[in-house]
């Protein structure tokens, strides 16, 4: 059972829909108990930074997700804010402590190119590293293009055990996938990618098993 | 690189899927969920739902649709129609939906642009201007389903909803509406050039070609369109075939 987060921001649905698709029992939950039971754990999220971490403040929940993803070693997958919250801060706003899980900042998106406008909003290539999350992404038939909504992006630090999985073109280099362990964002959503994104969320059920 | 967007606009009214004509919507069609279905919208790159129902009434039924499509619906689903609080919105995100459309919600509490920008984040939130032409070509921007004339021009509205946290426009010729001679290029080049977050055209679609102009002399980042999905199979794969073969970047 893969459990998704209802820290009360973002469209669980479409997540619990896309992971239904992909053969694996999805709850969504703030239960500690249900957490635990977990294999893997998704972080959602759409919105700001400073409302998102408020949420998961509020929700009660951030000590057994430390216990869990941290202690415990349990795969979390985090998706757009899901992932930028994993961050060690953001400048969404002003400046705003994250979960940390990941050795870098969230920055505003700089495209350096004017005709290129932010939010960087639409359907744009990726291009993968070597990661469970794009096995057999070779034989998909269309090119690999997933669905970005943001102004933000993580930036990862200098010598950091963070890894870059994926990354996009738009005026710069933007980073849409980044792995620490057992934790994993995308930037992207997998789970309106269509197939593309159904794909990678295949993949992440299968590397859980 | 970031590819241009073809997205299929859902016209709501009263449960069913209907065409616009000038704002005048008398052709029905078909329902949400069985327009969904039997048109194949995963070709879409997104879908828009608009509710246009003249009266705010009851919107539990507008609310199940939302949820219904948004099980069905693996690209993103943006919703708009009667859109007037926070609370409107978190409803419409809480029931499926990935964005919200505000128009003359916007324009009346323009507070509402910037509270849920910070609320739900900027890329959320897509602002609607309707925009008709007066007697001396002036471009006039129209709230209340076109019923009132704000006098306000649209491209200097378009700027004040992008300074209070827009993330994108969503600009209707109410005088190309279908009428099936293409978008108001002119319009839509006045609003993108008025701003500098994505701008989405719509208004006027009859042929491909209208699509691909859009982009080539609109300068819009998307393309929408209401009318020409609705009667035919396929007829999004071979929109974005048109508009592939035409030289567009689109998502294949």
């Amino acid at each position: 059972m893969i459990a998704i987060v209802d820290y009360g921001m973002g469209n669980l649905r479409s997540v619990e829909n896309a992971i239904a698709l992909a053969g694996e029992q999805v709850e969504i939950t703030r239960r500690p108990e249900t957490l635990r039971e977990s294999r893997a754990i998704v972080l959602p999220g759409v919105g700001a930074f400073r409302d998102g971490m408020n949420s998961l403040k509020d929700s009660g929940i951030l000590d057994i997700l430390q216990e869990e993803v941290i202690t415990n070693q349990k795969p979390l997958l985090g998706i757009c804010l899901g992932m930028q919250l994993l961050a060690r801060k953001s400048y969404e706003g002003g400046e705003y402590k994250g979960l940390g899980w990941i050795d870098g900042v969230v920055a505003r998106i700089e495209p350096g190119e004017s005709n290129l406008r932010v939010p960087h909003v639409g359907w744009n290539n990726i291009l993968v590293s070597r990661d469970v999350l794009f096995d057999n992404f070779d034989k998909l038939p269309d090119g690999h293009v997933v669905y970005f909504s943001h102004s933000y992006a993580i930036v990862l630090d200098n010598d950091s055990d963070t890894r870059v999985i994926a990354t996009c073109a738009y005026g710069s280099t933007l980073n849409a996938g980044v792995r620490k362990g057992n934790v994993v964002g995308l930037q992207f959503h997998p789970e309106k990618s269509q197939n593309v994104g159904l794909h990678i969320l295949k993949q992440f059920v299968a590397s859980i098993q | 690189m970031l590819k241009n967007r073809l997205i299929p606009v859902l016209i709501h009214k009263d449960g069913m899927i209907v065409q616009s004509i000038q704002f005048r919507h008398t052709n029905v069609i078909g329902d949400a969920i069985t327009a969904v279905e039997f048109f194949n919208i995963w070709a879409g790159d997104e879908i828009i739902l608009l509710d246009v129902t003249r009266e705010r009434g009851e919107r539990d039924k507008f609310m199940e649709i939302i949820s219904a499509l948004s099980t069905k619906c693996f690209v993103p689903l943006t919703v708009g129609g009667w859109v007037d609080s926070l609370d409107d919105i978190s409803d419409i995100l809480k029931n499926g939906a990935d964005k919200i459309v505000i128009n003359t919600g916007a324009f009346e509490h323009p507070d509402l642009i910037s509270s849920s920008a910070e609320r739900f984040g900027s890329q959320c939130i897509v602002v609607s201007i309707d925009a008709k032409k007066n007697n001396l070509g002036q471009y006039e921007v129209f709230i209340d389903r076109g019923r009132k004339n704000t006098g306000v021009g649209p491209g200097e509205w378009a700027k004040q909803a992008e300074e209070r946290g827009a993330g994108e426009i969503f600009i209707t010729s109410i005088d190309h509406d279908g009428m099936g001679e293409g978008y108001d290029l002119e319009l839509v080049r006045e609003i993108c050039g008025a701003t500098t977050i994505p701008v989405i055209a719509s208004g006027g679609v009859r042929e491909w070609q209208h699509l691909v102009d859009g982009i080539r002399k609109g300068n819009a980042h998307a393309v929408a369109a209401a009318n020409i999905f609705h009667y035919m199979d396929q007829s999004l794969r071979k929109a974005k075939k048109y508009m592939l073969e035409s030289g567009i970047d689109m998502r294949q």
